[in-house]
């Protein structure tokens, strides 16, 4: 999501009066038909990002003002989103927890541990299961998951129940948050393997032969050089698999059963919803204002993720300097 | 603790390709050991079959031995990372770890293996290596900037005080100074004739004047031609290299006549 200033489209020689062409021509027909597609092409996105936050705003904008008794729940918006914001947030930091060192196992088995002839089939098995479609990841949450969870979750209460997040008392079917974070923990877990995999295997060759040479073992060599290098990869593909977790409707409105409530109990049967799975499971029974409401917390949705976004290229750009991008 | 190498009956694959064959020399310790040969005989291989860097390339194999004082380093049970850490190895490219300070660069290998030390020791080492490898002074002030902010030449003496900070017995250069210019070459050189008395060093160059300049030995490499397997054609003291080899081919190639 970087946003191109300025694109210079021919460079410093543009400026100044034209000269005589004497010493080569400046007419390089292909440069310029490359860079006009590429700032075409980004002109696009940033004119689709701006039409999507300007039909959000226009039709979210009647529920952030409307009288509280107006807006479903009758208590306004801010207290209608407030649960579904916390119930998008929490499901998708548990999937992300859950995913986020899976997934860098997982890269890591494939493009330094398993050897080659497992490796490649192993590297198509995990970027065909990002294609498995999300409703599939949902059925098989409620009907396989969620039973089989209810004996581990009694477990958590049982040993852990003097923590918030295992209070209890269990859910009988096993639909909980916890349910849902796993549901999408498995859903995210092959992009974020395959973009782990793909900036590991990246690592400059001459680098890990740095480390190697120096005595690294092969676990000491992946933390000296290829993980290092991948970081900025690595929060790359974990922002992608946020954004899915937070965008989620499917596999989340099929799992949870929602009540407007924020409540860190995560194995209990009242959980808030998500803000996606919310708007699916209402949109279709919805008019006017009702409308306007789901829309606006949409806008919160799309102003969530560009948070998120932003906070994860700081992180990023932090210690720039010392980005493999550099060698 | 120089050591000395002795490698018999040396064949180098990478997968069916055999890249060297059959080279048997003696490396002496306390000594810099030249090879020499035109692009592509194997010099680069052959060095990194001494560490066991070669058989990390997929394919790539060893046939023969290479024996450092006593112990066969391709023998059952010899684990090459600790092969490694006795045979230090400069590359031919820079290779800076990016991600890490210069300070760190140097200690990398220290801290390899949970080989902490105090802060003060590495201080220490950092400063010695970092003098040894002629970059203490543009550096000092900056030691906590990113490898990479370097130059080229610089980038390289950093690597060879990466290599130097863990004290290795043996030292493996791969043309190391030919990112260097003729200043930070000749301090290498100076270096080189230093750091022999305490260690091993065998250098690749294609410098005939550093080969007569730094080396004791040399060893001449060559190859029949495309797709051919490279020879260790010819060994012996530099002196007598340079003045009477006893092999034509040693000879056209020092006198420049090919390669
Ligand atoms: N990774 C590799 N895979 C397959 N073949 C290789 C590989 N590296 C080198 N070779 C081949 O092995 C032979 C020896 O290469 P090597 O790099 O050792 O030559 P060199 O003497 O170091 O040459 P130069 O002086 O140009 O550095 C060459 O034929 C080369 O093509
Ligand atoms: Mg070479």
């Amino acid at each position: 999501m970087t946003t191109p200033a300025t694109t210079q489209v021919g460079g410093p020689l543009d400026q100044g009066p034209p000269a005589e062409p004497r010493i080569g021509s400046r007419n390089r027909t292909g440069d310029k038909i490359f860079s006009g597609t590429a700032t075409a092409a980004g002109i696009t996105i940033l004119v689709t990002l701006a039409g999507i936050a300007a039909f959000l705003l226009y039709e979210g904008f009647p529920a952030l003002v409307a009288a509280p008794e107006d807006v479903p729940g009758g208590e306004g918006f801010w207290p209608y989103v407030q649960p579904l914001l916390f119930g998008t947030v929490l499901a998708a930091v548990i999937a992300l927890i859950i995913a986020a060192p899976l997934s860098i196992g997982i890269a890591l088995f494939i493009s330094h541990y398993a050897p080659r002839k497992i490796a490649a089939p192993l590297g198509y098995l995990v970027d065909l299961l990002a294609a498995v479609p999300s409703v599939v990841y949902g059925l098989w949450g409620i009907f396989f998951l969620a039973p089989q969870l209810v004996p581990v979750f009694q477990w958590l209460e049982n040993t852990l129940g003097f923590l918030p997040f295992f209070e209890g008392p269990t859910s009988a079917t096993g639909r909980t948050m916890l349910t849902a974070g796993i549901v999408l923990a498995v859903m995210i877990l092959p992009i974020m393997s395959g973009v782990n995999r793909e900036v590991f295997l990246q690592t400059p060759r001459l680098q890990e032969e740095a480390a190697l040479a120096l005595g690294a073992t092969r676990s000491e060599m992946i933390r000296m050089t290829v993980l290092p290098f991948a970081r900025s990869g690595m929060v790359s593909g974990a922002m992608l698999g946020l954004g899915r977790a937070l965008g989620e409707t499917l596999a989340v409105a099929l799992v949870l059963s929602p009540a407007a409530v924020i409540s860190f109990n995560l194995i209990g049967s009242t959980n808030s919803s998500t803000i996606a799975a919310n708007i699916a499971l209402n949109f279709p029974e919805s008019s006017g204002l009702a409308v306007n409401t789901l829309i606006a917390t949409g806008l919160v949705l799309f102003t969530l993720t560009f948070v998120v976004n932003f906070i994860a290229r700081a992180v990023v750009a932090r210690r720039k300097d010392f980005s493999g991008a550099n060698a | 603790m120089a050591k000395r190498i002795d490698v018999k009956d040396l064949d180098i694959y990478y997968g069916s390709f055999r890249a060297v064959e059959g080279v048997t020399m003696s490396i002496e310790p306390r000594s810099i050991t030249a090879l020499i040969g035109p692009s592509g005989c194997g010099k680069s291989t052959f060095l990194r079959s001494l560490n066991r860097m070669h058989e990390v390339i997929p394919g790539a194999r060893v046939s023969g031995s290479v024996i450092l004082d006593g112990q066969d380093l391709y023998g059952a049970g010899v684990d090459p990372v600790s092969v490694r850490r006795h045979v230090g190895m400069v590359f031919q490219r820079p290779n800076p770890f990016p991600t890490m300070s210069i300070y760190e660069n140097v200690v990398a290998g220290m801290r390899l293996n949970g080989r902490g030390t105090r802060k003060a020791a590495m201080d220490e080492v950092v400063e010695g290596a970092l003098q040894g490898a002629n970059l203490w002074n543009e550096v000092k002030d900056r030691l906590d900037r990113p490898g990479s902010s370097l130059s080229g030449g610089q980038q390289q003496r950093l690597c060879i005080a990466r290599a130097i900070a863990v004290k290795p017995d043996v030292l493996l250069m791969d043309e190391p100074c030919s990112a260097l210019d003729p200043i930070s070459t000749l301090a290498i050189e100076d270096l080189m004739d230093q750091l022999k008395k305490d260690y091993t060093i065998v250098i690749v160059t294609h410098n005939m004047q550093q080969a007569a300049r730094v080396s004791d030995r040399t060893g001449f490499f060559n190859i029949a031609g495309t797709g051919q397997p490279g020879k260790l054609i010819e060994m012996d003291e530099t002196s007598t290299m340079f003045s009477t080899p006893s092999n034509q081919a040693t000879e056209d190639y020092i006198s420049g006549r090919f390669g």
